[in-house]
């Protein structure tokens, strides 16, 4: 019988406390760089769409709200024909992030992506591409990877050698 | 004939009053609670939320009415209706000042008692209409709860029937001019305060609509101004037993300086917010624990306090 | 079979002692990684990714690191594969592996299903250690089938194995030495085996990949795939099919023991592109202009109501479709819509297999064959297959060497090293060379004719009481004794032959030789090549020929004639089809791509292609094969049998009416025909599985794919003919081996996760090989030997024998369409013997002119020494040659000069 006593007093006396709420459209509240919010796709340092369409956030993704269609430039680079959100079914895990080989895709600390319709929410690659690197400022896949590109031939990635001359027989 | 008006006047004034604020406790009560959680609540329509109640009952107002097909259309309508109606009635023997009631019979409490447990059909037959196994558990849960708490009810307030020698509502106020009752009958007014909440089915004992085990109960098939009726009739509820509280043991509208009206709106209003305080600060208890604190602690504590109340004032003779 | 004991970390398991241990363990459900061995091609030990630890007895705690592969299953070996010092040696040998891998699989066309990955993960190789550079390769041009990209390489030797080993190629090899070894061609340029393709799936990772799926890659996890059967040619090698975004993106081979085993032919994988092709019939035509469902629906309904309606059918059609036509017309107006020629030799072949005691041999049954007779077929180009086959087929007898040392099969090196070049008898009889002709004993190229009389001979040869040849020549009665002494000395002999000669004396001959050693108590096959996929089907539902049906039109008051998916103008001169066309008032078609019968229809219906439809075709086995819907057209195409139901349902005919789905349909077939009695055994009824999903569980983007078109996500399309579900839902339980919509386990992506399909690897899949044979051989002995024995070939003057010449890519009509294989077809040609040209003064290179019948064509000239005199070639189905019935005769001359009335001598 105290206790319940104790507790109303406990609660009467919350009636002088700071209130904890923010007041948020006049007040924002503080996101860290890592925060899960819109997804925007990336280009690397050089300008390049850093999206190679190897279809790993698609398949990550646990809403399977991404869709994408590889295909290759002249020179073999890859990229997403096509590359859409949707957004009404995004759960923001980000899921897409941890799975990109290329820092291609990433969360941004902005959350306020409110739409009167609903399909207004699916994005397509001129909606989610941006002009930087987002949160990987040096990386660039292509520097790394194996395959020839335009302006990247075999043997020139980072720690490779020249291509083998299978016509010489020098050890 | 002369046609008095004053009680027609009356009644538009308790009208309109009580059905106010009893859409304004909304706000009130939405207002407190967040005040004791350390939040603001309804504060964006209007002047410091006000504007929150119109929105409400547009809301309510506006939204789909409802009725499943399942349920038992004509009881299904009527329930809400029982509740809202009954709470209003019993405002028929409140006196708000001197002179300033509707009916002031001389069994006023008795006519208390019995229109406010007539609000339990309301519960019962909306918790049976709605072919709901939920909202049928609510039913009968509200149904045991009134019953056991109903009798000491009826009980704990005899102590200051007894020191005032009346049934007349009035009467009891006139006879706390010396000394308010709730300091000869401390234990009825706890006891009266605990039967009031059991008897509005407010937290913490409303188990009849426990969300966490019966998904709103008696009400869970409700929808737009059905399920507002039900609100209101709560509302009106706790104006009612707060009222009955400040006019059985704290002098209703006696007080110096002020006029009577006020006083009695003030204290009142002081009991209104102390139950939703009780709101955010009590857990609600099982039922059975409900139960047997009803029959075996209430109700022996009640007797007592009426044998020992009624003993001293034999003795005093 | 017997059985051995063996003792794996402990535990006592049954096994095949014939096996190595890297078989048994895979056998038994253990994952144990490998990358140079493959069951088809056997163990050299070249990767050391198997290793296991053996232990000599109960009480050695020590044991000794072997490879499994190369560790015969023998009784009361005792085995760990995982001991941690074999899991640790297993760990280094792939981090060496992985040395010079490339950071490439986001964008290699392998990740996902890549054996090298799986065996990565299952060895547990995460973090690369070596600092050092990797070695780089160049990539070359294989041509626009397969792609390259040598990086990605760990040199398992497989490809070399596959290619030059085990498919006869020479194009391909290793090159350079010790960690930078290349596999590739000398030069870049085209792949010349027929079988490069498989290339894509031997390759445990991704240096050869699919080119033609390049063009619009999808990864294995978001393709939505059912089981399916090829259509290019008669021998119904199972496929699993892969959709995507609503388009057919790939064919993989579908692992059947008894059909295809672990391969497929180039066009059969690579043909598949004809489906999205830009002559591609996807809504209904209503005097060539386009309209909607009802509308075709109410003409077609309009039509059916003038008058009487003959049906023509097709071989690339399926039973179902061929049947809807049947009741629709009425068995009395259903007509095969093969030529007379062609219809009568392939009756002539389902009576030789159905009448006579020899069995046609599943293809698995022809690589166990240790003497092979082919008479008078290209098989590489009709049937490439079975060429694969045969060329395994050859290592029968040559094998029992290697077993008579105690070499046990799979233990491939050795084996090699014991037989050397020997090879086990094959006899190749044909009217130009094959490519099989290198393993042959011996070949013979003569005129259609000429090959049936050898056919003949060592029918006689084989058993005198067949009638005999006379006035045959000295080399040719030594040739017959040597075939027929090897055939008779063989314990699994087999002849093969077909209608690619359009000679019926040569199909009769074959079955002469099969029933000569039938009576002489050897128990020998006989199969014969189909020229379509559901040839032998449409034989045996024994409709009349295409010129049955113009006589009908001519006395008969024919108002409208249905064709189902067939080009007439390639089952007959035009001069005929356009008189067939002319008889009637309403010409209907039902087709998948636009064609010249197409083009003169006044109704075209959109008909699914194997991808959009439901079906069955009986192989040139006889074997009944089931295949499924691949993708949901959101388009107008369906199945033709829906069309025509749906169309005479709409007419009022109430025989059509009852059939709801599929199963409905084949059990009426059944019920109808006596031949199709075993036609809904085929695959289990739509009522007897729970749901099997096309899509596997990793399948991405449900919630985004058609969002752009509205974000509200439709139901998934439902299936209202088979079991198989257009989303991820299945039920519980195993999947019938012929529902199987794609082979995956857990840990295993790539498409050798077919071993945890197999009862035994290499064996047959698990609750049995999918298909039911329809055909089984008579019991009885009322067979006798044909008599009808050819005369020799005479080459007239001035006038040459012109027969076709197939081509793999080219003589199919579908094929031809798929964009990658359209770069690869032969233009145009006439093949002429060098001794004739210089009759008619034609070089090499050179043009000539032909008079074939009433036209004139002008052609390049290919010289082919292998042709024999009085013979010309004319490629097989191509443009604009597709419509004349060869074998006939023509005339040549060179250009600039006239044709005179006795040709140009």
């Amino acid at each position: 019988m105290l206790s319940l006593v104790r507790s109303l007093w406990e609660v009467f006396r919350h009636t002088f406390a700071r209130r904890v709420t923010v007041q948020y459209p006049e007040q924002k509240a503080y996101l860290s760089p890592r925060y899960r919010g819109r997804i925007v796709l990336t280009r690397d340092p050089d300008g390049g769409e850093r999206c190679v369409a190897c279809n790993l956030c698609a398949v990550a993704c646990p809403v399977a709200c991404i869709s994408l269609q590889a295909t290759e430039d002249e020179h073999g680079r890859r990229y997403p024909e096509f590359f859409r959100i949707n957004f009404s079914r995004c759960i923001f895990c980000g899921y897409c992030e941890e799975a990109c080989p290329t820092y291609a895709i990433q969360l941004t600390p902005d959350c306020e992506m409110g739409e009167y319709k609903r399909q207004n929410l699916v994005y397509e690659k001129t909606d989610l591409m941006i002009d930087g690197p987002g949160k990987y400022p040096d990386y660039n896949f292509w520097r790394v990877a194996g395959v020839a590109i335009g302006g990247k031939d075999k043997g020139q990635a980072e720690n490779e050698l020249p291509p083998v001359d299978t016509h010489s027989l020098m050890p | 004939m002369r046609l008095n008006l004053f009680p027609l006047l009356v009644i538009a004034v308790v009208l309109f009053v009580v059905l106010n604020l009893s859409a304004g406790l909304i706000w009130v009560e939405r207002r407190l609670l967040a005040l004791w959680q350390d939040r603001y609540g309804p504060n964006r329509v209007g002047p410091f939320g006000l504007g929150q109640i119109l929105a409400d009952s547009i809301k309510l107002f506006t939204k789909e009415d409802w009725i499943p097909p399942f349920a038992d259309k004509p009881v299904f309508i009527l329930a809400p209706a029982i509740v809202v109606a009954t709470s209003l009635i019993s405002f028929a023997v409140v006196p708000f000042a001197p002179g300033f009631v509707i009916a002031d019979l001389n069994i006023g409490i008795l006519f208390l008692l019995a229109m406010s447990s007539l609000g339990v059909y309301s519960v019962v037959l909306a918790g049976w209409s709605s072919n709901n196994k939920y909202s049928l558990l609510g039913g009968i849960r509200a149904a045991a709860q009134m019953m056991s708490y109903e009798v000491f009810m009826g009980l704990s307030l005899l102590g200051s029937v007894i020191l005032a020698g009346s049934f007349r509502l009035t009467d009891i106020v006139e006879a706390q001019r010396g000394l308010w009752f709730v300091v000869p009958q401390f234990l009825g007014f706890i006891l009266f305060l605990i039967a009031g909440v059991a008897e509005t089915r407010r937290l913490p004992f409303d188990l009849a609509e426990a969300e966490s085990e019966l998904i709103a109960g008696f009400h869970s098939e409700y929808s737009g101004m059905k399920f507002g009726m039900f609100f209101v009739g709560e509302y009106i509820g706790v104006i009612l037993v707060s009222a009955a509280i400040s006019l059985l043991f704290f002098g209703g509208w006696l007080g110096p300086v002020l006029p009577p009206a006020l006083w009695f709106a003030v204290k009142t209003m002081f009991f209104i917010c102390l139950f939703i305080l009780l709101r955010a600060a009590l857990p609600r208890p099982r039922f059975d624990q409900l139960m047997s604190w009803g029959w075996k602690v209430m109700l022996p504590l009640a007797l007592v306090n009426l044998l020992v109340t009624g003993a001293v004032v034999l003795a005093r003779r | 079979m017997t059985v051995a004991t063996i003792f794996i970390d402990n535990a006592p398991r049954e096994v095949n002692p014939k096996q190595n241990l890297l078989h048994v363990c895979l056998s038994l459900g253990y994952d144990l990684p490998y990358f140079c061995w493959h069951p088809a091609l056997g163990s050299v030990g070249a990767c050391r990714q198997c290793a296991v630890k053996q232990f000599r007895n109960e009480q050695d705690a020590t044991g000794k690191i072997v490879m499994a592969c190369m560790t015969p299953a023998a009784e009361g070996t005792r085995i760990s594969i995982a001991d941690p010092e074999v899991v640790a040696f297993r760990a280094g040998v792939i981090q060496g592996l992985m040395q010079n891998h490339p950071h490439d699989c986001p964008v290699c066309d392998e990740g996902g299903e890549c054996h090298l990955q799986d065996m990565t993960v299952m060895t547990g190789h995460r973090q690369r250690v070596y600092s050092f550079g990797k070695r780089t390769f160049r990539n070359q041009y294989l041509g626009p089938l397969v792609n390259h990209e040598m990086n990605r390489c760990i040199q398992c030797q497989r490809c070399v194995r596959f290619y030059r080993e085990y498919a006869g190629g020479h194009d391909l090899n290793a090159f350079h030495l010790r960690d930078s070894i290349f596999y590739g061609r000398h030069e870049d340029g085209v792949l010349e085996s027929e079988f490069s393709g498989n290339l894509v799936e031997i390759c445990p990772t991704g240096v050869f990949t699919d080119a033609t799926l390049k063009h619009h890659y999808s990864r294995k996890w978001d393709l939505q795939m059912a089981p399916s059967i090829c259509v290019h040619c008669g021998l119904g090698c199972n496929i699993t099919a892969g959709e995507r975004y609503g388009t057919l993106r790939r064919v993989v081979n579908r692992y059947n023991h008894e059909v295809n085993g672990y391969f497929l032919c180039d066009r059969g994988r690579f043909g598949y592109e004809f489906v999205e092709s830009s002559l591609r019939i996807r809504h209904p035509l209503v005097d060539g202009k386009p309209a909607t469902r009802s509308e075709a629906l109410e003409r077609f309904g309009a039509v059916l109501r003038k008058g009487a309606v003959i049906g023509v059918g097709s071989p690339r059609a399926s039973l179902e479709s061929n049947f809807a036509l049947r009741a629709l017309a009425g068995p009395d107006h259903f007509f095969a819509g093969v030529p007379d020629e062609e219809s009568r030799l392939i009756s002539a072949m389902v009576r030789i297999l159905r009448d006579g005691p020899a069995r046609s041999p599943s293809l698995d049954e022809v690589e166990h064959s240790d003497a092979v007779f082919v008479l008078g077929e290209d098989l590489t180009n009709v049937a490439p297959i079975m060429a694969l086959r045969l060329r395994q087929s050859v290592r029968q007898a040559p094998m029992r060497l290697a077993a008579g040392l105690h070499i046990p099969e799979w233990l491939d090196h050795a084996v090699r090293e014991t037989v050397q070049d020997a090879k086990g008898p094959l006899f190749i009889a044909s009217p130009y060379a094959t490519k099989l002709d290198d393993i042959a004993t011996a070949t013979y190229h003569a005129s259609p004719d000429d090959l049936a009389r050898l056919g003949f001979a060592i029918a006689h040869a084989i058993d005198a009481t067949a009638p005999e040849v006379i006035a045959l020549s000295p080399e040719l009665e030594t040739m017959a004794a040597k075939i027929a002494a090897a055939l008779r000395g063989a314990q699994h002999p087999l002849v093969v032959a077909g209608a690619s000669c359009r000679n019926r004396g040569v199909i009769e001959a074959a079955g002469q030789i099969a029933w000569a050693l039938c009576k002489v108590g050897s128990p020998a096959s006989l199969s014969f090549t189909m020229p379509e996929c559901n040839s032998f089907g449409l034989a045996l539902m024994e409709a009349p020929p295409l010129s049955e049906a113009l006589r009908t039109v001519r006395s008969e008051p024919v108002s409208t004639l249905i064709v189902l998916e067939n080009d007439l103008f390639r089952r007959a001169p035009a001069n005929e089809v356009t008189s067939l066309l002319r008889g009637v008032q309403h010409l209907i078609v039902l087709d998948h791509l636009g064609n010249p019968t197409t083009d003169a229809a006044e109704l075209v219906l959109p008909a699914g292609t194997f991808a959009e439809s439901d079906g069955t075709l009986v192989n040139n086995e006889g074997r009944a094969q089931r295949f499924f819907q691949v993708l949901n057209p959101s388009t107008d195409v369906q199945e033709s049998w829906r069309w025509l139901h749906e169309v005479s349902v709409a007419a009022g005919s109430k025989s059509m009416e009852r059939w709801e789905d599929l199963d409905d349909l084949t059990a009426t077939i059944a019920k109808e025909i006596a031949a199709f009695g075993a036609l809904p055994k085929v695959a289990p009824p739509r009522s007897a599985v729970g749901k099997i999903a096309r899509e596997p569980s990793r399948y991405s983007g449900r919630t985004a794919m058609l969002a752009n078109i509205s974000v509200h996500e439709p139901r998934p399309p439902q299936d209202p003919d088979s079991s198989l579900a257009f989303s991820m839902e299945s039920g519980p339980g195993p999947v019938p081996s012929s529902l199987i919509p794609f082979f995956w386990a857990p840990g295993w992506n790539s498409v050798q996760a077919v071993n945890k399909f197999q009862s035994e690897i290499g064996g047959a899949l698990r609750g049995g090989d999918p298909g039911v044979r329809l055909i089984e051989p008579s019991r009885e002995s009322v067979w006798q030997y044909f008599s009808a024995i050819p005369p020799a070939f005479k080459s007239r003057s001035g006038e040459w024998l012109l027969i076709p010449v197939f081509h793999i890519f080219g003589s199919e009509e579908l094929s031809r369409h798929a964009q990658g294989i359209s770069q690869l077809l032969p233009r145009p040609y006439l093949a002429l013997n060098p001794a004739e040209a210089s009759l008619v003064g034609a070089k090499a290179g050179g043009r000539i002119k032909i008079l074939i019948e009433d036209s004139q064509f002008e052609l390049e000239i290919m010289l082919r020494a292998d042709l024999p005199r009085g013979v010309a070639g004319l490629p097989a189905g191509l443009p604009p040659f597709d419509g004349i019935q060869l074998p006939l005769f023509c005339k040549l001359a060179s250009v600039g000069t006239e044709f005179s009335a006795r040709g140009v001598l």
